[in-house]
């Protein structure tokens, strides 16, 4: 019986939250801190010709501009934080400007001239590979890998640009919904005999497709702070992440890991974006240094949304045969990726999706990335498998019906279970019970009443739809560090960020469950790497509670080993004699001899060595090292590195059921009923699960009904900016009596059972909401996320509406 | 391009009469800026897409706050808030149709601020102009909304005339409806408008939105018992359904005896630069029926007129399904 995991606890930030105590980056002042602020770039490409900042520099109360000639040279087709030569996209920081407020900043920025040499730009992947078609960069349109791609969030290493062009005739092919027969692509995978499977077909689908890609609009914009004291960095920063920011940042600012202390209390809102340093980092710290003296650097709703990242976008193609018993036999996959100014898109990580959801015999997938003059891309929630959801929901629809299935019937022949396979390397899996989601959720929702209900009523007209959300849930290899202090009390060291999701607390559960230790005499230890903080993974791809209720786990048993070590050693016997309970380590055989965690701390301090952490396992972390050397001789140290055997991905999966009722005259439609069920294992925290559900539901609302980039291909100024402008969805967009539960079946590869769900929750609601869409208008696919209300009335009158003419970033 | 957002040094007017405020509008002229709620004020500003020297800051002139029945109608100061216009038992009780309308502006925290006549007043929402661009409204020689590829998704169907940016505002059709006196003052005295000469297309003055003069402030919004407790319609389609501009609007006010139409104020927002009164279909309901036939027989020409742009033709169907809807309500 556990007595933390799967119960519900207030993880300590909350009351600083709701009270406005807590601290973000942008709070933290320091005595002689200036101001600074960027000039970014007006146009989508173009060369810096000349930076005139003398008028600037003359101001009252300017102390200085800092420009790409400060921070080493980034060659393409890295993201550099400060344009050198030429700039690839409006928004683009070409120098920043500081001063002792930020209204002499401001202005300051206004007396700098910069004469600029416009050069052509592209705002759409398809039109940039069309002969004759513009670059986003000098060098060329498409982002090649020559090493394997970093996991998400990971900066782009490794990989070069190049021009490549496909045949009108692909293009034409590609624009009208065919396959781009002669195009050149730069990733492909294929598994199984692809023919054979189309020719077991009884029904086959060819559907083209389009995803807009759409910013992240953290709500907290990315402030940063920066001081350097006795030859160390200070820097209060905006991060998904803490530990994982540690190496990175110090190299970006030129020093060691133990001179960097990064400053990370909460955090407003990330999504993928600020997963691990983020270039934009390097100037605040650098120029800090360069001025000797705090910089805030703090930026512009408007340049969160330039610099702040933004999906990637995909233009497709699609065929899928399916079997008479329903069975996918083949899928040949083709996409396009929106890169933005950074190139990097997320087209494996769709065709990820598809294996998941479809489990295909054979499958075939081509993909190329391409950069246009837009604003940078990353990963954001479930980047590549969401979007993938939200298009390829009505197309399953499609496909159950050609063979007469029903559509839940028909995932739940094809979807992943525990024995199947990820990706186009078919790697195994932990465990999945998505089967088990699926029926649960069909119950909840009462799926087959609702498709027994009428369908129209006046003007309105209802539609059920279900989808299926997939990301991979979890990392391993990380380290755990935790400390029980002479008074017996115990302190969770944490290197994984604050991002608002709560994880950083609930995976230090699994440490005070292993050590049965009440929760009120825990503490966990986190937000400024010299509180002795370890190696963690970034909090990106939904990993954090599958990865460090693993770590938190493996540092308790290293506690529980050494707490029986110093028992026997103490009081006689083997270690093997002694067991833990009620904060004392004793005898099995006899509970009356044994000592207490503060006693055996007490002893570990004495004996010093590896029990009070002068001494460390040999395979942790730099990091983690530092930290065990800060905190040496101060009580017990569990330390050690997860080595818990086992393989395969743990996968995150929510299937969504949506029924929703369409007004036809409007083109608007109100969401009546979702239901969504995940297959993460065991909830290790019953209310941050049931956040994470609902939030994700929210935003997935967002990807297939309402945010999109907008650019003019005209001039290449994108249109909507504003958080206002990109229109994510508000409480009366969403339904709020919104459903959530979980298969909960522990993982086997987890000793709290856990798995991560922070992505999938956003495509299985985005996908159920698409097929509810197209099942609302009578099995009619948009092929389109989003599918806005304008699309669904021009469908509805007759309009001429195509989407296969596939454009992207416009309307 | 410089991304700002801190609001620069400007002088900054306070006035508690109305009458100080008038002479410091005369004085400053164009040097100066009105301002209520802010709502349509610190963007601009903040973004330095426009700038003024100074500021004259409406908000504490208790005088054009509130809502007073008269013996023809009520009146309404200016400064009154969309959430006190809302919700005013007055209004909901003889006039629900600005009700409707002022309930469902933007979003709650912006109706605490916002005011109706910063909400009549506001300016366009084209993204061109509001981004700085030297378009024809700005003082330019362009539009770039009304290309075969500019971005026009929002803007107008209707009485373009160099710009094709459409009235942003929810109020000003149900003030239209509802044959709405809109109160100028200035130090020169006072003059009335009907609302529907309040609001002015770009062929008559493409640089302002209102028939407001330098040095004008205006203070009332009346409304006549004209349209009191008549059949009212309203609604609003919008991407989202709070903190989002309409797509297209309708306001409607209909006498109805015996079951047949005597007489309608018909009015769509959204669809040109002013609220569009759709008075064939007034004319051509008179004496109908009031019912979803006569309302089928009409929608069509609701639309009578309209250029679609590249990318706003949905507006069309939307438009006649509305007024459809009104008339069959």
């Amino acid at each position: 019986m556990s007595t933390h995991i799967g119960k519900d606890f207030i993880p300590p930030d909350v009351p600083g939250k709701v009270t406005g105590e807590i601290k973000y980056a942008e709070d933290y002042k320091r005595e002689g801190m200036v101001f600074a602020r960027l000039l970014t770039s007006p146009m989508p490409s173009g060369r810096v010709v000349n930076i005139d900042a003398s008028e600037a520099l003359r101001m009252d109360g300017v102390v200085g501009v800092f420009t790409a000639d400060d921070l080493p040279p980034v060659p393409p087709p890295g993201n550099p934080a400060l344009a050198s030569e030429y700039v690839t996209y409006v928004g683009q920081p070409i120098l920043a400007v500081a001063a002792i407020s930020e209204e002499i900043a401001e202005s300051a920025i206004d007396k700098i001239r910069i004469d600029f040499e416009r050069r052509d730009f592209v705002v759409d992947p398809i039109e940039s590979l069309s002969p004759g078609g513009s670059n986003a960069y000098p060098e060329g349109n498409v982002l090649v890998r020559t090493q394997e791609e970093g996991p998400e969030g990971a900066p782009i290493v490794g990989a070069e640009i190049r021009d490549i062009k496909w045949p009108q005739s692909a293009i034409d092919a590609i624009k009208t919904g065919k396959e781009p027969v002669g195009g050149e692509f730069t990733t492909e995978w294929a598994f199984g005999d692809l023919d054979a499977g189309f020719a077991d077909a009884a029904a086959i689908i060819e559907e083209p497709f389009v995803t807009i890609g759409y910013p992240h609009h953290s709500l907290e914009a990315r402030t940063g702070m920066a001081y350097w004291e006795n030859g160390k960095c200070y820097f209060h920063g905006s991060s998904q992440s803490q530990s994982a920011n540690n190496a990175g940042l110090a190299r970006m600012l030129g020093i060691d890991l133990a001179d960097l202390v990064f400053i990370n209390e909460a955090t407003g809102g990330g999504f993928g974006s600020k997963i691990g340093p983020y270039p934009f980092m390097a100037i605040t710290g650098n120029f800090a240094r360069v001025l000797n003296r705090p910089v805030q650097l703090r930026i512009t709703r408007e340049q969160e949304f330039y610099i702040g990242s933004a999906r990637s976008g995909m233009q497709g193609w699609i065929k899928v045969g399916v079997k008479a018993d329903g069975k996918v036999s083949a899928v040949d996959l083709v996409i396009v990726n929106d890169g933005g100014a950074t190139g990097g898109g997320s087209g494996n990580s769709s065709a990820q999706h598809v294996t998941v959801a479809y489990q295909p015999e054979s499958m075939r997938y081509r993909g190329i990335s391409v950069y246009t003059n837009t604003t940078p891309r990353g990963a954001q929630r479930g980047p590549g498998q969401n979007e993938m959801a939200a298009v390829l929901a009505p197309m399953t629809d499609k496909a159950a019906a050609a063979i007469n299935m029903d559509r839940v019937a028909f995932r739940t022949r094809n979807v992943l279970d525990s024995d199947g396979f990820q990706g186009g390397s078919q790697g195994p899996v932990t465990s999945a019970f998505v089967r088990e989601a699926l029926a649960q959720g069909a119950r909840t929702f009462g799926w087959d009443e609702k498709l027994a209900q009428p369908k129209v009523n006046g003007s309105k007209v209802r539609g059920v739809g279900v989808g299926i959300g997939y990301h991979g849930a979890g990392g391993r290899g990380y380290d755990g560090l935790l400390r029980i202090a002479p008074d017996g009390r115990l302190f969770i060291h944490s290197g994984v960020g604050n991002l608002g999701t709560y994880s950083y607390a609930g995976t230090c559960r699994a440490a005070a469950e292993a050590l049965q230790v009440p929760w009120e005499r825990c503490e966990i230890v986190n937000g400024r790497s010299d509180k002795h903080l370890p190696h963690s993974s970034g909090q990106g791809g939904s990993n954090t509670i599958f990865t460090h209720t693993r770590t938190n786990w493996v540092a308790a048993q290293d506690a529980i080993a050494k707490l029986k070590e110093i028992a026997a050693a103490d009081l006689g016997g083997a270690a093997d004699d002694y067991v833990i309970g009620d904060e004392r380590v004793y005898q099995s055989a006899d509970s009356s001899i044994g000592l207490t965690y503060a006693q055996a701390a007490q002893r570990a301090m004495e004996l010093g060595g590896k029990f009070s952490g002068q001494e460390y396992p040999d395979d942790i972390n730099p990091l983690t090292q530092l930290a065990v050397q800060g905190l040496a001789g101060t009580g017990l140290i569990g330390v050690a590195k997860d080595n818990i055997p086992g393989q395969g991905q743990p996968p995150g999966v929510v299937v969504g059921f949506c029924e929703i009722e369409m007004d036809k005259d409007t083109g608007k439609f109100e969401i009546l009923d979702y239901t969504a069920i995940a297959d993460c294992g065991t909830v290790v925290h019953p209310k941050n699960f049931d956040n994470a559900m609902r939030g994700g539901a929210v935003w997935g609302v967002g990807m297939t009904a309402l945010e999109r980039h907008v650019y003019d291909p005209q001039n290449g100024l994108p249109a909507n900016t504003g958080l206002y402008q990109n229109k994510p969805p508000t409480y009366k967009d969403v339904n709020l009596n919104t459903k959530m539960g979980g298969v909960n079946i522990p993982d086997p590869q987890n000793p709290t059972g856990g798995r991560g769900i922070g992505e999938p929750t956003q495509g299985a609601s985005a996908a159920a909401l698409a097929s509810a869409i197209s099942d609302a208008l009578d099995g009619h696919l948009f092929n389109t996320a989003p599918t806005t209300t304008d699309m669904i009335i021009n469908h509805l009158a007759g309009n001429s509406y195509s989407t296969k003419s596939l454009k992207t970033n416009t309307f | 391009m410089p991304s700002h957002d801190v609001m620069p040094n400007m002088e900054l007017y306070q006035p508690v009469q109305v009458e100080d405020a008038l002479a410091i509008a005369d004085r400053l002229a164009d040097r100066g800026w009105l301002v209520g709620g802010g709502q349509d004020t610190y963007g601009w500003l903040k973004d330095r897409a426009k700038e003024t020297d100074a500021m004259i800051d409406l908000s504490a002139i208790e005088s054009l706050r509130g809502v007073r029945e008269t013996a023809d109608g009520i009146e309404i100061g200016a400064l009154t808030t969309l959430t006190e216009v809302a919700n005013n038992s007055v209004i909901q009780d003889k006039f629900s149709l600005l009700s409707q309308a002022a309930g469902v502006v933007a979003s709650p925290q912006i109706r605490n601020i916002g005011t109706l006549g910063g909400n009549v007043s506001q300016d366009v929402r084209c993204w061109y102009y509001r981004r700085g661009l030297s378009c024809y409204r700005a003082g330019g020689n362009l539009c770039y909304a009304d290309t075969p590829q500019g971005m026009n998704r929002e803007h107008s169907l209707f009485e373009t005339s160099r710009c094709v940016a459409a009235s942003p505002s929810d109020t000003a059709p149900a003030l239209v409806a509802l044959d709405a006196t809109m109160v100028i003052r200035s130090v020169d005295g006072e003059r009335t408008l009907a609302a529907q000469d309040y609001f002015v297309g770009p062929a008559n003055d493409i640089e302002s939105t209102t028939a407001l003069r330098t040095g004008e402030i205006l203070t009332t919004v009346r409304i006549p018992n004209t349209w009191a407790n008549a059949t009212f319609y309203f609604e609003k389609v919008a991407d989202r359904n709070v903190w989002d501009f309409s797509l297209v609007n309708v306001a409607a006010a209909f006498k109805v005896s015996g079951g047949n139409v005597e007489d309608s104020r018909i009015v769509c927002g959204a669809v040109q630069c002013t609220p569009r009164r759709v008075t064939n279909v007034e004319n051509a309901i008179r004496g109908q029926a009031k019912n979803a036939a006569t309302a089928e027989s009409v929608a069509a020409m609701a639309t009578d007129g309209a250029r679609a742009l590249a990318h706003n033709g949905f507006k069309i169907p939307l438009m006649q399904n509305l007024v459809k809807r009104a008339i069959s309500a």
